[in-house]
């Protein structure tokens, strides 16, 4: 079976968020940035397939020479093959397409990617390379067994979850539950050595076009000082008249 | 002559298209708050609303919000949801109306169909909307963006535009109207997915639907003192969720985890037992209308984001709370 984990390059959830250019850049200074938490624990799932039914990972990102750090810390943890697609990522849909192209020309069969990137929060890049692809789609996916070409998944749904069957080629979209956290792997030494002479591969993009544009960034207004109360009737008098929320 | 005319009939046909999902032929509430939105839109551009519904059943509700059309899918095929082929209905009808914009909730479903149609239309997705379009040309949207750190002011310029609108970011409008039902029978192609089985609790309220969320973290110290958070649930009919701590410790199940890294939540009211207020938490759950916070510590840095608090231990403050809620509940209802 041939993986492809689709890895987002985004900043670290404690980063504080700030803005440039007159607020149409996200400003990166100062800014750590690792692999996008969904991605990670799919990633970690490819692991498993690679190491108990030899499956091939490879994993690929579509950005600027930046993200390079964070396909190495992929292949650290274990991936095969690392690709970078050289351009800037602007929009889900041209994300979406360039990554149609690489999963199409190289055969993938199973391709991971997250639910979400934690950045921009799109949630459609893994829906929409399903529908460029043709391959069958299964979001918010928290387990993911493949049976030669037949997939048992199951996803998240509201209240609950359900368990669906399916074949390859199959996109996920992803998220905890695929792997536990306690199964998350730091790279070890061994690991970063390897990665280091591991093909990363940079193709060029085939020239999507967006259909979105991100404009400007607002940041929300500072939140007024919270309300203290000492009791709980003062707390039930003010979330029903002041709040109006009981 | 000819562009000419084309440009006419999309004037004349379009319209806005609104998904409105319902469980069990019951429309939810975040489809009467989609169908408001898309009157607001249809308002904007001096055009109609149609619905999309899929085994609807009772459609009147929809008129009473803004509804003009419904057109309605029966199809016993799509009792279990099924992504690839209800995007395929919905593109459908998208085209016979030719609608220009289309609305969808964020549930979990329609996270899941909104790429799908979006390939199918060639049109632009914008997910996570806050408002009303800023203007309807050049077409712009205000959305979340960085988990709820920031917001992102986002053109769509395809010609057609998907928006998702955040759970209770616009709230319910009533507008008089009724909604004239027709039957709408695509074709829905390849289902490629097959549903094997449920396990959703049909009791609870989930965190998507819940009004008021009640969560814990790991302050409760164990699973075992669960019971005064599920009563207080009980007693405001809410959703309980939980710290990711919590569900990786197995005290309590992931899919109650909320934050960055598990659901987000949109309710009305947000109450925070016993959890510290991390920036991954914070995160999840800043879409809240109302948050409440009751935790031992002063420090803790929720009380930063909250609106209301009491500093107290929640072994102590959680029963009262309790007691004292279901007198307000039985003497306000
Ligand atoms: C990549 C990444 C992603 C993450 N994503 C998420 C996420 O999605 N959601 C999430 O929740 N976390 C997330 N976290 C974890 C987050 O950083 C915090 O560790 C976590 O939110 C803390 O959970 P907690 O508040 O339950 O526990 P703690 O931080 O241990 O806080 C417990 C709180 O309970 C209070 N307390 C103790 N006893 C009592 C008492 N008797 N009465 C009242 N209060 C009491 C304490 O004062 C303390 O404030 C993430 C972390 C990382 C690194």
């Amino acid at each position: 079976m041939k993986i492809l984990v689709c890895i987002s390059h985004v900043p670290d959830t404690t980063s504080k968020i700030n803005f440039t250019d007159g607020d149409t850049k996200f400003d990166t200074n100062g800014v750590q940035f690792v692999i996008n938490p969904n991605d990670e624990f799919g990633l970690t799932r490819a692991m498993w397939f690679k190491e108990k039914q030899g499956a091939s990972v490879d994993v690929i990102n579509v950005g600027g020479p930046e993200t390079e750090p964070t396909l190495r810390k992929a292949l650290a943890i274990g991936a095969d093959t690392a690709i970078r697609v050289n351009v800037e990522a602007k929009d889900g849909f041209q994300v979406a397409k360039e990554l149609a192209k690489v999963v199409q020309d190289g055969g993938y069969d199973l391709v991971i990617a997250g639910r979400e990137s934690i950045d921009y929060n799109g949630g459609m890049v893994p829906g929409m390379l399903a529908g460029l692809t043709g391959a069958n789609f299964v979001n918010t996916c928290i387990s993911l067994d493949v049976d030669g070409t037949t997939a048992t998944a199951t996803r998240e749904i509201d209240g609950g979850k359900e368990t669906v069957k399916t074949s390859l080629p199959l996109v996920i979209g992803g998220q905890k539950g695929l792997v536990e956290e306690s199964d998350l792997r730091i790279p070890n030494m061994r690991g970063i050595m390897m990665a280091r002479k591991k093909p990363l591969n940079v193709v060029e993009p085939s020239g999507a076009e967006t259909e979105t544009n991100a404009v400007s960034f607002e940041k929300p207004a500072p939140k007024g000082a919270v309300k203290l109360v000492e009791t709980v009737d003062e707390l039930i008098d003010l979330l029903h008249n002041e709040a109006k929320a009981i | 002559m000819n562009h000419v005319f084309a440009s006419l009939e999309i004037l004349i046909n379009m319209s806005v298209l609104v998904y409105t999902e319902s469980e069990n032929g019951v429309f939810k509430k975040a489809s009467l708050e989609v169908a408001s939105y898309a009157k607001g839109i249809a308002d904007m551009m001096g055009t109609s609303v149609t619905a999309v519904a899929v085994n609807g059943g009772d459609t009147a509700p929809l008129g009473t919000y803004g509804v003009d059309k419904v057109l309605n899918i029966k199809d016993a095929k799509l009792d279990a949801f099924n992504a690839a082929a209800y995007a395929k209905g919905i593109a459908a009808a998208a085209k016979a109306e030719g609608a220009q914009v289309v609305v969808l909730t964020q549930s979990a479903n329609a996270k899941y169909l909104a790429p799908l149609l979006a390939v199918a239309l060639e049109a632009g997705y914008a997910s996570n909307v806050v408002s009303l379009p800023e203007s309807a040309s050049p077409f712009t949207v205000k959305r979340t963006a960085f988990t709820n750190k920031a917001f992102s002011h986002t053109e769509i310029t395809t010609a057609i535009k998907i928006v998702g609108l955040g759970q209770n970011a616009y709230g319910l409008k009533e507008a008089s109207g009724a909604a004239a039902t027709e039957d709408f029978s695509p074709e829905l192609g390849d289902f490629g997915v097959e549903v094997q089985s449920v396990d959703k609790a049909t009791d609870k309220v989930s965190i998507a639907d819940a009004e008021v969320v009640v969560s814990a973290g790991r302050g409760l110290k164990g699973p075992e003192n669960w019971g005064m958070i599920e009563e207080m649930a009980d007693i405001l009919g809410a959703a309980t969720a939980c710290s990711k701590p919590v569900s990786d410790l197995g005290w309590r199940p992931h899919g109650e985890h909320v934050g960055q890294t598990g659901k987000p939540v949109a309710s009305n009211l947000y109450i925070a037992i016993g959890i510290s207020g991390a920036i991954q938490h914070l995160a999840g759950i800043n879409s809240s209308k109302v948050k409440v916070v009751i935790n031992n510590d002063p420090e803790a840095p929720f009380f930063k984001a909250a609106d209301y608090g009491i500093v107290g231990d929640a072994f102590e403050v959680v029963p009262e709370l309790n007691e004292k809620l279901r007198a307000f509940k039985a003497a306000n209802s």
